[in-house]
């Protein structure tokens, strides 16, 4: 038989792909079926969030950061407060604290209950999306009767949170932690054991612990690969240092591991939360600082003072110290990081997000080399990406 | 966070910093511990050093590259600050590394010492233009393709300079000059006697005729 010379394939994958989890392109170099080089095109989203939060005052550049990651909006407001109230030397109240901690994990819930289920559904199993997307649509309830919205919440805010919870919405939430577990018991039944899924997840897509470290991987993708590293135990902020919770670790650094991660630190949360609602004190919900935190309505009606404060603070807004600050909270995904640049006006001078996603679909290109076509897919599924924080 | 922590900590940051400054004389200008971070500057030529120490010196083993990023400073004579963050697991402490640039000096990329700098140097090229000498592919990465300028420069205007729309007769997506049907509102919320210096209308000719007198 002649020989035959084959030429390897170009194949672009997404943008619009069901599998791409938005908006991502990737053009793959195949050959056959094994990938060669992946080159992500990122971008599609960009929508300048760095350029406009330098055009805003600190309140306006507040809620950019729910339209970051949608999927967990509050984690990233965390990290934008956390800055600033870095800048400002402002503390939070304990109360507020508890009430930001209990929503961080809220949403940690929101956002594993989505990859693992999309994850999932990228290795062929329909129905663990549609069990946890009405567990989604429960936990998204919280954040309405809190906030007023179920995603672009605005709620954390520089000083604390925005108001105090409602009426019997904490009691509520507890109830609520006695209902998920049998849900993940359900999601786990048919994927942990499932002939199929782990024939998709093991051993595809793995990093050794020094490899994760050298693409700067943090959060599950670092704990995945048997590195007992978490921001919540490492650096605690806010009163996780009271609390009383453990970190999953993975041994062989696989998509199966970060998966079996992902579903027990949503039992993790579950405690957590547990715990913030048993533990929360009395008191404000955010600083009494009146050049940060505007008044109360019903203080305005009877203070001139509260007036003038209110007014200047939703017109002017409050200046910041000139200065630099970073600050990181452990997003679901990963290190959520803000840098801060202040020159000492009402506006920053330079905000810079530092998003998970975007470290770890830079790896894409390492982890999927070798593989087949097929487990590409699972590899950016499991990498847990959404594009309104790749892109910014 | 009680005072004696805080200050317990900014005290190892110090001893760091110092650490780092002793062993590396000629390749760090200084450091600065505020707000219980700790910030090293050097000079731009240098940083693969500085960050091959720092990841490999067995007191710091910054193994994680957190984030680089540019600032832009326009009225300085070399602009542009390319800011690195580093991670250690093993003292958990950060570090950040400052280095000055402009236009037309490249930055040694510091791909060989960390994989994840790659995209983090090509956004910083993309949005300030800062140019890093060695990276094997510093192509744009957040912006369109073909698209012109870099966007986070102080300079560059909020709204663009083209915008996009679909043409239904070309049946293909078309680039068009900005146009605003209202102009551009910049609200300057800055108080009359906190130091905003405002012109009175009519008064922006008496500062001229007053130099022409003298």
């Amino acid at each position: 038989m002649a020989e035959v010379s084959i030429a390897n394939y170009m194949v672009n994958f997404g943008p619009q792909h069901p599998a791409a989890h938005g908006v991502l392109r990737l053009v793959l170099e195949l050959d056959g079926e094994i990938v060669e080089r992946c080159d992500p095109h990122i971008g599609l989203l960009h929508r300048g969030t760095e350029k406009l939060i330098e055009h805003k005052t600190y309140l306006q550049a507040m809620p950019y950061f729910d339209r970051l990651d949608y999927v967990a909006p509050m984690n990233q407001e965390h990290a934008f407060c956390l800055a600033t109230e870095k800048l400002l030397g402002l503390e939070v109240p304990e109360r507020g604290q508890y009430v930001r901690v209990l929503f961080a994990e809220i949403g940690r819930l929101l956002n594993h209950l989505l990859n693992v289920t999309t994850h999932a559904m990228d290795c062929g199993a329909m129905t663990p999306t549609l069990w946890a997307f009405e567990e989604r649509e429960k936990l998204m309830e919280f954040y309405e009767r809190v906030s007023g919205a179920r995603m672009h919440a605005a709620y954390f805010r520089p000083g604390g949170v925005h108001q105090d919870l409602p009426k019997g919405l904490a009691e509520d939430i507890y109830a609520y932690c006695d209902r998920l577990p049998p849900v993940l018991e359900d999601i786990e039944g048919l994927l942990t054991e499932n002939r199929i899924f782990r024939q998709r997840n093991v051993e595809i897509g793995v990093i050794s612990a020094k490899d994760a470290q050298d693409w700067g991987f943090s959060g599950v993708m670092l704990r995945g690969s048997g590195i007992a590293w978490d921001l919540r135990k490492a650096q605690p902020y806010e009163v996780y240092d009271k609390l009383d919770f453990d970190v999953p670790v993975g041994k062989n650094g696989d998509c199966f591991d970060r998966y079996l991660c992902r579903i027990e630190e949503m039992r993790q949360s579950l405690r957590i939360i547990r715990q913030c609602i048993e533990k929360m004190p009395g008191g404000p919900v955010s600083s009494q600082d009146r050049k940060v935190v505007p008044p109360k309505r019903g203080e305005m009606k009877k203070s001139m003072e509260a007036l003038i404060h209110h007014f200047k603070l939703y017109t002017e807004g409050f200046h910041v110290p000139a200065g630099q600050a970073y600050a990181a909270v452990e997003a679901p995904k990963g290190e959520f990081g803000v840098y801060m640049v202040s020159d000492g006006t009402n506006k920053p001078y330079r905000c810079r997000i530092r998003a998970p996603g975007f470290v770890h679909l830079q790896a894409t290109d390492f982890l999927s080399k070798g593989y087949m076509l097929a487990d590409a897919v699972s590899i950016v599924g499991n990498l847990d990406i959404v594009f309104g924080e790749v892109d910014r | 966070m009680s005072d004696s922590v805080k200050r317990e900590q900014e005290q190892s940051l110090r001893e760091l910093g110092e650490h780092i400054s002793a062993a590396l004389p000629n390749d760090v200008l200084g450091f600065e511990v505020t707000l219980g971070e700790l910030t090293m500057r050097a000079p731009a030529d240098r940083i693969v050093k500085v960050l091959t120490f720092l990841r490999d010196d067995a007191n710091c083993l910054f193994s994680i590259l957190v984030d680089v990023l540019g600032v832009d400073w326009p009225q300085r004579e070399r602009r542009f600050d390319v800011v690195y963050h580093l991670l250690s697991m093993k003292l958990n402490q950060r570090v950040r590394v400052i280095v000055e640039t402009d236009e037309d000096t490249p930055v040694p990329s510091v791909t060989g010492v960390y994989s994840s700098a790659g995209w983090f140097e090509r956004e910083t090229w993309d949005m300030y233009g800062v140019m890093f000498s060695g990276h094997s592919d510093l192509r744009r990465i957040l912006s369109d393709y073909g698209f012109e300028g870099h966007a986070l420069r102080k300079d560059f205007p909020l709204s663009g300079y083209v915008e996009v729309r679909y043409d239904a007769e070309q049946k293909r997506v078309v680039y068009e000059p900005v146009t605003l049907p209202q102009e551009f509102r910049r609200f300057d919320f800055m108080s009359p006697w906190e130091g905003a210096h405002y012109v009175l209308p009519g008064d922006e000719k008496a500062a001229p005729a007053q130099e022409a007198k003298s």
